[in-house]
């Protein structure tokens, strides 16, 4: 969790105006407000998260990102956040649109679903993987769109989104993926992290 | 109401000009404080009352007894915790608690002014009520909140004064009144004015009260208060101090019992005419049109931040109403959070033991408190 913060942080000027998408209980919230700028939004669905989140004074609404990011104007953020909860969506793709519509610059995580362990499981055990990252079994899990590093860089290529920055992490080992390294990088991260535009 | 009880007051004498067209001067604005205002004057919150709400949000009221409206919310060791902020509440204009309003004295006919009272706004007490905040000599206000009607008086406030309050707490209420809220407060005022001792309104010249209408009115708005799961689930078709229904117009349920007895209590501390007026200024109240039909024009001007608060039964105030103000204000970019709260308490969750309700807005009034003064907005 903290690597992924730090690493979402640094992708981030300082002092801009930043909304998280799915911001849970507010911890990247909070870590973002001691070290980079403190104009930030969270958007959460879950009643009880959002009301952890004001608890601690940070500017929540609650909401569903699909029908409700509609209400911000247009680029009114520098950068939207949307960690690790693209794959919760009912339709990734319109959700992707709305983040780009509202943010200039949008940061994406993906748990990685390519990542040799998770491929191991299916492939040895032939049951739906559960790894620390993916805890879930497959019949309670949130996740109806897994998908993998390769996928979402695809993704970006076919629908002319531009990747600024795309970056995995292993464990606590961060490295830049890129079009030649992508095979293996979506083979040995368990996470994926992308700074896009449209 | 009516009863010689010292209440704090002051005279407002600057000239104010209502939204019917008529000037008023010299007029009573009735309050209550609450703790002390700290030395940097950034403590003080003004809480907003509802319709039939006073100046005595904490501890004991003073005419009825009881405790005060908002205990849950406002007192030592509450939510909104008066160890630490001054809380001031204003009995609303055209109330009855010692404000200016229908029963207020005409000193030239020493007669209740009655139905000759100049019909009111949200927007004429909340202009009425600044009066208040300039002669305690509070340069900003920490917090303006309030809920139900109290919410439509935080929404005109920061409208109005858009530089006067770091954080405004809307709860349960809407930016304009509905359809279905006039025809609720229209059944109530014709409640009254269907009661032959209403009098046109100057009842009190001849010694007598509309109290039948105005238990009407009150049992008939008390329903829209409660959920219909809330109602089920505390009276269901349980009768009354009987074993049997009685073939008759008694009240052989315990529902029947207990808005009758809604209905004869608030007789005893409200009068029939300030309900009228005070109707029906909610009633007028359009926040949007007032910015001709966009209401993110309201907020602007301010750089308050916003805390909206519905709950999930609330039907007279439903959260799509809610939802209509924090959308508003997204649109501009305001800094703004919302929560709907669940709740089987109706309308009235906001004046009940909720506890996700006041742990929520306790936590986050106190937060803020923290964040702001660290800041030094």
């Amino acid at each position: 969790m903290k690597e992924e913060f730090n690493i979402i942080s640094n992708l981030i000027e300082e002092n801009t105006r930043v909304l998280d998408v799915g911001c849970g209980n507010g911890d990247l919230m909070k870590f973002l407000q001691e070290n980079k700028t403190k104009d930030i939004r969270g958007l959460e669905i879950s009643k009880e998260k959002v009301q952890n989140c004001l608890s601690k004074g940070l500017t929540v609404i609650e909401g569903n990102a699909e029908s409700d990011l509609k209400q911000f104007p247009k680029s009114s953020f520098d950068y939207v956040i949307l960690s690790q909860t693209l794959q919760a969506f009912l339709n990734p793709e319109l959700v992707i649109n709305e983040l780009l519509k509202v943010g200039k610059k949008v940061i994406v995580t993906i748990p990685n679903f390519g990542y040799w362990r998770v491929r191991l499981q299916l492939l040895f055990k032939g049951t739906m993987p559960v790894t620390e990252n993916l805890p879930h079994e497959w019949y309670n899990t949130p996740n109806l769109h897994m998908c993998t590093i390769k996928d979402f860089y695809n993704f970006c290529s076919t629908k002319n989104i531009k990747i600024f920055k795309s970056i995995a992490l292993k464990k606590s080992r961060i490295s830049e993926i890129n079009k030649a390294n992508l095979n293996y990088k979506n083979l040995d991260s368990h996470l994926g992290i992308f700074l896009i535009e449209s | 109401m009516n009863k010689n009880i010292d209440t704090k007051k002051i005279i407002i004498s600057n000239p104010l000009k209502l939204d019917c067209g008529k000037e008023i001067n010299n007029f009573p604005i009735a309050y209550e404080t609450y703790g002390e205002l700290n030395s940097e004057k950034s403590n003080a919150i003004l809480v907003f009352h509802a319709l039939t709400g006073d100046q005595y949000v904490s501890g004991k009221n003073p005419i009825t007894n009881k405790d005060g409206w908002w205990s849950y919310v406002v007192g030592e060791n509450k939510p909104i915790d008066t160890n630490k902020f001054f809380v001031i509440c204003a009995n609303v204009m055209g109330g009855c608690m010692g404000s200016y309003g229908p029963s207020t004295i005409n000193e030239t006919t020493d007669k209740q002014i009655g139905t000759d009272f100049p019909i009111i706004t949200i927007n004429d007490m909340v202009n009425a009520q600044y009066e208040l905040i300039k002669y305690l000599e509070i340069e900003k206000l920490f917090a303006v909140v309030g809920g139900s009607m109290g919410g439509m008086q935080v929404l005109q406030f920061v409208a109005n004064f858009p530089d006067k309050a770091k954080l405004a707490i809307p709860i349960a209420c809407t930016s304009s009144h509905s359809a279905q809220n006039i025809a609720f407060n229209e059944l109530g005022r014709q409640a009254i004015m269907a009661d032959s001792k209403w009098e046109n309104g100057f009842y009190s010249n001849y010694k007598l009260n509309p109290d039948k209408g105005l238990a009407v009115a009150r049992m008939a708005a008390h329903i829209t208060y409660l959920s219909e799961k809330g109602l089920q689930e505390k009276f269901g078709r349980k009768l009354q101090d009987r074993d049997s229904l009685r073939y008759g117009f008694e009240a052989d349920f315990q529902i029947e019992s207990y808005l009758r007895y809604q209905g004869s209590v608030f007789v005893d501390r409200f009068d029939a005419n300030s309900y009228l007026y005070i109707t029906r200024a909610m009633d007028y109240f359009d926040l949007s049109k007032q910015y001709k039909g966009n209401l993110s024009d309201a907020f602007k001007k301010t750089k308050t931040k916003f805390f909206v608060i519905s709950f999930t039964s609330d039907w007279l105030y439903p959260t799509s109403e809610n939802r209509e103000i924090v959308i508003a204000l997204n649109s501009i970019g305001a800094d703004v959070g919302f929560v709907e709260i669940e709740s089987d308490k109706g309308h009235d969750s906001f004046l009940l033991d909720v506890p996700s309700f006041l742990k929520t807005l306790g936590d986050y009034i106190n937060s803020t408190y923290k964040i702001i003064n660290e800041r030094r907005i």
